[in-house]
């Protein structure tokens, strides 16, 4: 069993191929869709969880790259930039996920990265501008 | 019988390096322990901090003359205007300034990614800073453009003058409305989707002398990371309103204006910072020291998060429509668990006030004190309390 979260690129021509489809049908792996920037004919970008058999999950990865689309692992996706945090929490209530907290009572800010979901709602959230983007993982 | 100190005698501590010394946190717990009077008989000083986004921030600039020389009529720093009509040369940035090509909300809700507040932090931290300045030209200052680069450390003076910090309570702010609202309270999400605050509660210095009985001008205190002073009530300074049992006010009430050399703080204590859909502006650290000179000063530095309430207000109608009135009132201890009731729903709470840096600032200062590096001052003069009989006015609008 292995369970990555991974954000898949797709290029323009690609947009419209069922791609979930097949991963679930032809690898039996397990899809959790975080987010989708899916437009018609644009370049687009999925965020998801994915689960299954070691063996059918690389396959599955295989396949993927040979037709066309970039896979990324999501973990570096959003980084705490905790310099520039001042520690007041307003990210808290914005982050969907939980991954942004405010411990209580000592009342510092955590980033639970494993949490995030890659949504960027802290981006712009953080009057400190602590949250950072990075635009492409590392695989 | 009872307690009572003097500054003098306090300073003599300090000096001697004998004065006890407590954060305004810290001494909750010994007057519970031990009472008024044992509490009282033993601390000299407690110490109180906040660090929190304030607009009416800003700093005054002397660049020194170029050659020839220059009136400066318009003066921009990184492409934020700042203020010159003054004399020559000199000039006030403020902290929500913002570039002329700034879109604003022209695509809402707009970042406000660099204002006044960003280029004061640049300021301090040391870093290169685009001085562009203007002017027509004159028999005595011919000069009418400059472009060049300065740094903190090389002009004459900077010195941070803030109108209105250290806001003696504040509104809790929440949305009522169907849509997401971007405010100076921050991100409010629609139908009660959170409630937003910001001061530092029990550990906020003017909940800890609510009245101003040792807190006047000319008070030393830790302003941005070094020395400051206040320099005089506050604008929409508001003493006279409703109070708790404690003497706490129930809204926002008493401000403080403050000064400082620039040249000797820290930009870890002054940040910019960018509202969404609202505006840039500073975040402020500021602390100050309250001498124990009695029993009753220290009552009210033993101040609890559970004894300060604040209102709750709808900001998406009865705020900027000025309509007046709240949703009731809440505690400090309930804001801070996360979670208040709101017209019987629960609504998860965020503070845009940092309370760790706020007890930072008040432990900075209590080391300060206790090594003799700081000094109390007595005020020269005491600031408007509730005998004032202020009220905070409305503009008049006339045809």
């Amino acid at each position: 069993m292995v369970k990555q979260k991974l954000v898949l690129h797709f290029p323009a021509n690609l947009v419209e191929q069922p791609f979930i489809y097949y991963l679930i049908k032809d690898y039996d792996l397990m899809v959790n869709i975080l987010r989708a920037d899916i437009n018609p004919r644009k370049e687009g970008r999925l965020f998801m969880e994915l689960s299954g058999d070691e063996d059918k999950f690389r396959k599955a990865l295989d396949w993927l790259q040979e037709s066309g689309v970039k896979v990324y692992n999501l973990k570096q996706q959003i980084t705490w930039n905790q310099e520039r945090c001042t520690q007041c929490g307003a990210c808290s209530v914005v982050c969907p996920s939980g991954a942004l907290v405010l411990s209580r009572p000592d009342m510092t800010v955590r980033f639970e990265e494993e949490k995030c979901v890659v949504c960027e709602l802290c981006l712009r959230a953080c009057p400190a501008r602590a949250m950072e983007a990075l635009l492409d993982g590392d695989r | 019988m009872g307690v009572h100190r003097t500054y003098e005698e306090i300073n003599e501590k300090i000096r001697a390096g004998k004065a006890v010394v407590l954060t305004a946190e810290e001494v909750i717990d010994l007057v519970e322990e031990k009472g008024l009077e044992r509490a009282a008989a033993e601390v000299d000083v407690v110490t109180t901090g906040t660090f929190g986004p304030m607009c009416s921030s800003g700093v005054f600039l002397n660049f020194g003359h170029p050659k020839p020389r220059i009136k400066m009529a318009e003066v921009y720093l990184n492409d934020v205007p700042a203020y010159a009509g003054i004399a020559a040369v000199d000039a006030y940035l403020g902290a929500t300034a913002l570039p002329a090509a700034d879109p604003g909300n022209r695509n809402h809700p707009g970042e406000f990614v660099y204002g006044g507040g960003h280029v004061i932090e640049d300021l301090v931290a040391g870093k290169e800073i685009r001085l562009r300045a203007a002017s027509y030209s004159t028999d005595c200052y011919p000069r009418k453009e400059i472009e060049t680069t300065i740094r903190l450390a090389e002009i004459n003076e900077a010195i941070l003058f803030n109108p209105r910090n250290a806001y003696q309570n504040y509104n809790v702010a929440v949305n009522l409305s169907e849509k997401t609202i971007y405010t100076y309270m921050g991100i409010l999400k629609p139908k009660l989707g959170n409630a937003n605050y910001s001061t530092s509660g029990q550990l906020s210095p003017l909940f800890n002398d609510p009245y101003l009985k040792t807190i006047g001008l000319g008070t030393r205190i830790f302003l941005g990371g070094g020395i400051g002073y206040v320099a005089w009530h506050g604008t929409q300074h508001n003493p006279c309103v409703e109070r708790t049992e404690g003497g706490i006010p129930k809204v926002p009430a008493g401000t403080l204006a403050v000064i400082g050399d620039l040249k000797q703080m820290n930009s870890r204590w002054l940040r910019g910072l960018s509202y969404l859909g609202y505006g840039a502006t500073l975040q402020v650290g500021l602390g100050i020291p309250i001498p124990i000179l009695n029993e009753e000063i220290m009552a009210y530095c033993s101040v609890r998060d559970d004894q300060i309430v604040a209102p709750i207000v709808d900001y998406s109608r009865s705020y900027p429509y000025r309509e007046g009135g709240n949703l009731g009132y809440v505690s400090y201890a309930e804001l801070r668990s996360g979670i208040i009731t709101v017209n019987g729903c629960r609504v998860p709470t965020a503070p845009l006030s940092s309370y760790s840096g706020a007890r930072e600032i008040a432990l900075t200062l209590k080391e300060w004190i206790q090594t003799g590096q700081f000094l109390l001052t007595a005020p020269s003069a005491p600031l408007p309390s509730v005998e004032s009989n202020i009220t905070l006015k409305p503009l008049p609008q006339r045809d």
